[in-house]
Order: structure tokens, then sequence, then C-alpha cells
């Protein structure tokens, strides 16, 4: 256990120090985020009477726009370099590969949020740092990261990768967004309803839980063990 | 030491592999005990990186059975992978790491128990201590492919295999890579290595074998095979032996 958790890390802190040098993925997602958030934020008007129905909305779009960005790049970079080839030979399981992949991927993701997080208050003039919208952002996250990495790692292998990515993720990942969406509108919104039962977060937990039993799983045979 | 209970360190039997239609590798079989340099020749297209990566668990084959160093690649690939060291084309290497960087992470990789003093010993072996803090996008392909092959025998392992090792090394890394391989095997651990040189091949090899079509045509012991015949039939001229 102790050694899967340390490979786990080994090729998490690897990849994080590739992105401090290069800061290709947190800083192109970044600025895409921030431009889809001031896209957003004109071309809906919005205006303090209409901020609390946009602004989950907004913030969900930008947040899920700029992980699959960084989720292109995940496998995208060792299979061009020839180093997911060498990953896949070392003498672990696939679960390891995938889970330490998707640990990376899920702190670029969380970076960038955070950072997001202050321009969406400016832009949309509302309080960002609450416990529940940290939870929820940290939950819904896991699970764009999750189906992100097992998706970002099947695309790799076909010719239209940048186009195939989105495609296979949107449709699995709605679930989680809508939960994340409702539970931010109750943060930030005029939702109060469902939110105080916090059911939206265990929806979205219960979805982390399935994507992180079957992705590991699934990798191995998209890898062709 | 090395563990030699299973008699052959690699047995392949009635091994086929194929992408999608066209089968790549057909009905394979072949043993390689220890100690032995097997250099497998063959065309472009022969099949010779596919054999090589169904043998080193980044392809399943479609049929037929692998045993490495006695241990059955169906059933556990983890292990196969802890006993082999594999050099590719590419030189798999993070660019964007230093030398010293990329063998710290495989040496940790592979749970080497001091992995400072392995890296250390590797890369005197290779000449290459002079480039540990270099970022290996600032090498040449040639001291990229020392790296390269430092990293795969980082862990020592029993089995190397080589998909033509000698591509893009000049002469002093040459002679360096055959002199290493030489020791490798005289301490009774077996190198597969794939090639297009029928000079540095023939000088190297214990036994020779020639894929074409994916199907080995040829396997036999190095010795008494007439180098100039040899070079001929690898041209597709005329037969071994005849």
């Amino acid at each position: 256990m102790k050694t899967f958790l340390l490979c786990i890390m080994l090729i998490a802190w690897k990849d994080i120090r590739l992105e401090f040098r290069s800061r290709e993925v947190v800083i192109s997602s970044l600025v895409f985020a921030v431009l889809v958030m001031v896209l957003f934020n004109f071309a809906l008007n919005v205006t303090p009477d209409t901020v609390d129905i946009f602004a989950p909305g907004v913030l969900w779009v930008s947040f899920v726009f700029a992980g699959v960005l960084a989720m292109s790049r995940s496998f995208a970079v060792e299979k061009d370099k020839g180093t997911l080839d060498a990953l896949l030979l070392c003498p672990v399981s696939r679960d390891v590969l995938f889970l330490g992949k998707m640990l990376a991927l899920f702190v670029f993701m969380i970076v960038v949020e955070l950072l997001l997080l202050p321009v969406f208050a400016v832009l949309f003039d509302f309080s960002a740092f609450s416990g529940t919208l940290i939870s929820t952002i940290v939950l819904a996250t896991l699970g764009f990261a999750t189906l992100g990495a097992i998706f970002s790692s099947m695309a790799v292998n076909t010719r239209s990768r940048e186009i195939m990515l989105p495609i296979l993720f949107f449709p699995l990942v709605a679930p989680v967004i809508i939960g994340a969406v409702e539970r931010t509108n109750g943060v930030i919104g005029t939702d109060t309803g469902i939110v105080g039962s916090g059911r939206w977060l265990q929806l979205i937990a219960v979805f982390d839980a399935v994507f992180l039993v079957l992705c590991p799983w699934a990798f191995g045979i998209v890898m062709e063990e | 030491m090395i563990d030699r209970t299973p008699k052959l360190a690699v047995r392949v039997e009635d091994l086929t592999k194929g992408f999608g239609e066209a089968p790549v590798l057909r009905d394979l079989d072949i043993r390689v005990g220890w100690g032995r340099i097997l250099v497998i020749f063959g065309a472009n297209g022969s099949g010779k990186t596919t054999f090589l990566k169904v043998l080193s668990t980044q392809y399943s084959p479609d049929q037929g059975k692998i045993w490495m160093a006695g241990i059955p690649r169906s059933e556990d690939p983890v292990s196969i992978r802890n006993i082999i060291g594999v050099v590719a084309h590419q030189p798999m290497l993070y660019q964007d790491m230093s030398t010293v960087e990329n063998l710290l992470f495989f040496s940790r990789m592979y749970r080497i128990v001091d992995p400072r003093k392995r890296v250390a010993e590797v890369t005197e072996l290779f000449g290459i201590k002079s480039l540990l803090e270099r970022r290996v996008g600032t090498l040449s392909h040639g001291m990229q492919k020392r790296v390269a092959i430092a990293r795969a025998l980082l862990h020592t392992p029993p089995i190397l295999l080589m998909d033509e090792p000698e591509s893009g090394l000049d002469e002093e890394s040459l002679y360096l890579v055959m002199k290493t391989l030489q020791d490798y095997v005289d301490q009774g651990r077996t190198v597969l290595m794939t090639t297009h040189n029928v000079d540095i091949g023939l000088d190297l090899a214990s036994e020779v074998a020639v894929l074409s079509d994916g199907a080995f045509r040829y396997h036999g012991n190095r010795e008494g095979i007439d180098t100039d015949k040899f070079r001929s039939t690898y041209l597709g001229r005329m037969e071994v032996g005849s």
C-alpha cells in the first residue's frame, strides 16, 4: 500500500514539477477561463438583479472549459514525447499510473479554479470564499479530473484527439456539472431548498466514487495490458 | 545474483499479434537461454518493434504464450516489467527534466533502494556524469541515447530488450554500448536486440534470428554463420546454410 501511494505521488509530483517549469497548462487554462467569464459577463448583460441566475452557470462553464484544456495536455504530452511508454514499462499496475496522472490533473485544475475565484467575485460582485463553495469545487473537480484523465488517455490514441476529448467527456460529466451548479446556486444564488440537505453534494460524491472505481480499471484496458 | 531457476530467459510459443485485419506477427516460437545475445534482423515493417513491445507487455498478444524468466506474461505483467529493461527508438526521457532528475524519477519508480548511488554508477558506466545537471532536451541524440540506455539498466534487469540501440550513436558511444552489453551477458544476463546493421549485429550476437513478414525465417547460433552469406540472406538474395 505504501509503495502504491508512493508511486502515485511520484508521478503526480513529476507532472507538477514539469508544469511548474513550463507553466503551459495553468497559464493557458487560466487565461482561457478568464476570457470565457468576461465574454459571458458581456453576452448575458449581467446586472445586480440577474447575477444570482447567471453566475453559478458561468462559473462552472468556465471551470469545465479550463479543465478540458488541461485534460487535453495530460496524456498528449507523454504520448508525443514517448514518455508514456516509459511509464507503462514501470513495474507498477496501471491503476498507479492512472491515479498519479489524475492527481496531477486535479491539482492543476484546483489551482486554476482557486485563481479564477477572485476574478469571478470581482466580475459578478459576490464573496467567493465560502466553505460550501470550496467543498463543492473540490468534489466536482475530483470528478472532472478522474473522468478527464480516462478520456484524455483514450483520446490520445485517436487522430482527432482535441475533438474526441470534449465529445466523450461532456455527456458523462453532466451530472457532476448539474450538481455543482445547483449547489453553487445555493451559495450565491437564490435557491435555498435542497441545498441545505446537501443532496447535490452527495450526488457529486456518488459520481466521484463511481468514476474512481471504474476509471482506473478502464485505464488498464485502454492501455492494452 | 540472477535467478536462473527457469532454464530459459525468454520463451515464446505460437505468438500472433495484429492490428486490425492484418497480422503483424504470425505463430512465432522462440527460446533464448541465459547469458545470450539474440540479435533479430529484419527489414522495416517486418515486426521487430512489435515483437519487442509484446515481450515488454506494451502490447497484448492476440494468441500464444510468453514467459520471461519463467514468469507467464498473461498472469503477471508487473513482475515481468520488473525484470526487463527496454531501450526503444525514442529515448523515452522527459526533455524538460535534467539527466539526474530523469534517472532519479525512474529509479524511484523501480523502487531502487539507494537511487542516488545507482544513478552515480550508471552515469559513470556510460560516461555521462558531466551531463547530470543538463536538461535532457539540450543533449544531442547520441547523448540522450546513452542516458536512455543508462535508464534501462538502472534496476539491473536480467533481460534487456533493445530496439536498434545503435541508431544515432557515434563510434565512441557505440563502442561503449557494445562493451557494456558484452559485460552484461558475461554476468549471465540476456539481451534481445533488433538491428539493421549486419556488422554490429553479428559482432555482438550469440544467436541470430531473421524476422520477415511477421515470421522467423531463421534462428540459430552465431557460430558457423558466414557473414557474407548472411548479409545476402538478410537482403533476400539467398538462404542461410545453402
